[in-house]
């Protein structure tokens, strides 16, 4: 819409700004809360621009934990929030590459039926079989593990069709060259699918990735020991219950450096990631 | 360097055949065009001799070796795709060298068959493109050089120009053509068009509807076709057929209703006989109107500048025989019934009922 009226244009803008604050206040609010001490915190109102003891919030909760609380070192848990993501992102990438590979490229027994039992689970998500699943993960000796942080989350069905879909677009004529060029299935995959796919490996690993860093209900449930918390349920246990004072100057740098990789990853990635979903190099 | 055999090859997808048996001794360095509508088999017939389809009967042999359980890279064949299938994240050099990367041949050697075959296509320059950044005409020349990199036995093109636009593919026609004369190596080639197959081939066979119509070389096959399929499939305008009864003494043909057509000579061994008669476009000839051996009404007329084609029909309107007859630019037909002569000995006689040549 073109309109030149000066007033429309104030009206937009202030509507705009509306929206950014809404969305930008709180994110304020935690920066703010996490550069003041804890009685500065206390005070009514809060205070709305930031404090002097920014370094020394982020270097307690990193090293130190809460007193009172949680007092589990904030980067050992950072620590296992990443390892969880990445290996939840690059497992279900690499697994659902390969199978999809297997259901566009070969014909065998009971392919449609592999598919749609692939395409059946994405109507189970993590929540509805978690009894289950925390009962095989538990009889497997998995509590407290990395695998059993990450295993049960591994197994993806959006990522299978998502690269299904992607190599039904890919010609059958490429396959032809590499099989006439002397190509067996692996060095195909390795050599056409695989570079091919790099788009949409990087969208599905950006969203895979924070997927896998909020996850909250799972490893409340699988991790028994402050060693193996993930910085999530980190923040959570950072606010003790009852009748003791939060620390809230604590607990906002803590949410603080939990949000700081997904971003980063979303702001690294966002080239590729936009790429993998609108455009197929072919 | 290699002979292809092709020994009663047959396909068929689950119940349906859609080759019924096709035979064809193909010599060393020989270029045969493959030419049909759409969906005649052909494209299959290449990708049984490549290997990209089974075989469901019959025998494909490559220089005497029957081939028909060996895997494509096996067969020592190279194959150029409608759409080119070149690897889009490869450069060109890497497109062209990737057959000889699994093949294992050392780096120095890579390089020197990439280039050479680079340099006989024109592609140095461009070996560090993308395919996207390419026009059409150079992604049809680096499928090409895929092809040439290999120096394989056999090189199957399948319908390699018809992405291309008519001036390009006009000179695609005469690279293939200098290349083939440079490398000499055997060639099948799959074309649905007629000036491709005219054009390119050593020999060619027709097909349709997955059988074989004809076997031969170009000009023989046009001069001399052995059904009315290939007689109408080849040539443009396709040859005129027209359907009728030779008269006892072999001298003229009663077509339907009352239409009569003379013949140039007597054909007393037709005489009584149902046949097609068909003559092409420019074997007639404009006559004065006593001459007349035929004399269709004129229905329209296409001005093509070196000549003009003339369309018509003889007979009653309702079961009409059309006639083309390409006239040169210099006549001036007029509306009515324009008055036809024979070029003689250029006439062709069919079987009514099987389409089959009779010798006349």
């Amino acid at each position: 819409m073109i309109e030149h009226r000066p007033g429309f244009t104030i009206f937009c803008h202030a509507m705009l700004l509306l929206g950014v604050a809404a969305l930008v206040f709180p994110l304020w609010i935690t920066l703010v809360a996490s550069t003041h001490t804890a009685s500065e915190m206390r005070q009514v109102p809060i205070p709305l621009w930031p404090g002097t003891h920014m370094f020394a919030n982020y270097y307690t909760v990193l090293t130190k934990g809460v007193e009172g609380a949680s007092t589990a070192p904030m980067a050992r848990m950072l620590f296992n929030s990443l390892v969880m993501a990445l290996s939840i992102s690059i497992g279900k990438i690499v697994i659902s590459i390969l199978s999809a590979f297997a259901i566009v490229y070969f014909r065998f027994p009971l392919r449609m039926f592999f598919f749609w039992m692939i395409f059946v689970t994405l109507m189970l998500p993590v929540q509805v079989r978690i009894f289950p699943t925390y009962k095989v993960v538990a009889d497997l000796h998995m509590i407290d593990t990395y695998a059993g942080l990450t295993l049960p989350l591994i197994a993806s069905a959006t990522a299978t069709f998502f690269f299904r879909q992607f190599f039904l677009t890919v010609p059958d004529e490429l396959m032809e060259a590499a099989r006439v060029d002397g190509a067996g299935p692996l060095r195909f995959f390795w050599d056409i699918v695989v570079p091919l796919s790099r788009t949409n490996m990087a969208a599905l690993f950006v969203i895979l990735f924070i997927y896998g860093w909020n996850q909250y209900l799972w490893p409340l449930l699988v991790t028994t020991q402050e060693s193996m918390y993930t910085a999530v349920i980190g923040i959570k246990r950072m606010m003790p219950g009852g009748e003791q004072a939060v620390d809230w100057n604590l607990v906002m740098s803590a949410a603080m450096l939990a949000m700081l990789p997904p971003a980063l990853v979303v702001i690294l990635m966002q080239k590729w990631f936009v790429k993998g979903l609108i455009e197929q190099e072919k | 360097m290699a002979t292809v055999s092709i020994r009663n090859v047959k396909k068929s997808f689950g119940e349906t055949e859609v080759v019924h048996g096709i035979s064809m001794e193909i010599t060393d360095g020989e270029f045969v065009v493959m030419v049909g509508p759409s969906g005649c088999g052909k494209s299959t017939l290449l990708r049984m001799v490549a290997g990209l389809e089974s075989i469901t009967s019959g025998e494909i042999a490559i220089d005497g070796k029957v081939v028909n359980n060996l895997e494509p890279k096996d067969r020592d064949i190279a194959m150029v795709f409608q759409n080119y299938a070149l690897y889009p994240h490869m450069s060109v050099y890497d497109n062209m060298a990737y057959g000889l990367k699994i093949r294992g041949l050392a780096k120095p050697d890579i390089d020197a068959r990439v280039n050479r075959a680079a340099d006989i296509l024109e592609l140095s320059k461009l070996l560090k493109r993308r395919p996207r950044e390419l026009s059409g005409g150079q992604r049809q020349r680096v499928a090409m050089g895929r092809a040439i990199v290999r120096e394989p036995k056999v090189f199957l093109f399948d319908e390699p120009l018809s992405n291309l636009d008519a001036k390009l593919r006009v000179q695609m026609r005469e690279e293939l053509q200098a290349l083939h004369r440079r490398l000499g190596t055997t060639t099948l080639y799959v074309t649905h068009d007629q000036v491709e197959a005219m054009t390119l081939a050593h020999r060619m066979l027709v097909m349709s509807v997955g059988k074989t119509e004809q076997i031969g070389a170009p000009l023989e096959v046009y001069t001399r076709p052995e059904t009315t399929f290939v007689a109408g499939f080849i040539g443009s305008p396709p040859m005129n057929l027209i359907p009728g009864r030779v008269d006892a003494d072999g001298a003229s043909l009663a077509g339907d209703g009352d239409t009569r057509v003379k013949l140039p000579q007597a054909y007393p061994q037709l005489g009584g006989r149902s046949v097609l008669l068909g003559v092409r476009p420019e074997h007639l000839e404009i006559c004065a109107e006593g001459e007349a051996q035929l004399e269709p009404e004129v229905d329209f007329i296409e001005l093509l500048g070196s000549d003009s084609l003339v369309y018509g029909h003889i007979g009653r309107s309702k079961e009409s025989t059309r006639i083309a007859a390409r006239l040169h630019a210099s006549v001036k037909p007029q509306d009515g019934h324009l008055p036809l002569k024979f070029i003689a000995e250029n006439l062709h006689f069919f079987d009514p009922e099987s389409g089959k040549r009779i010798e006349g």
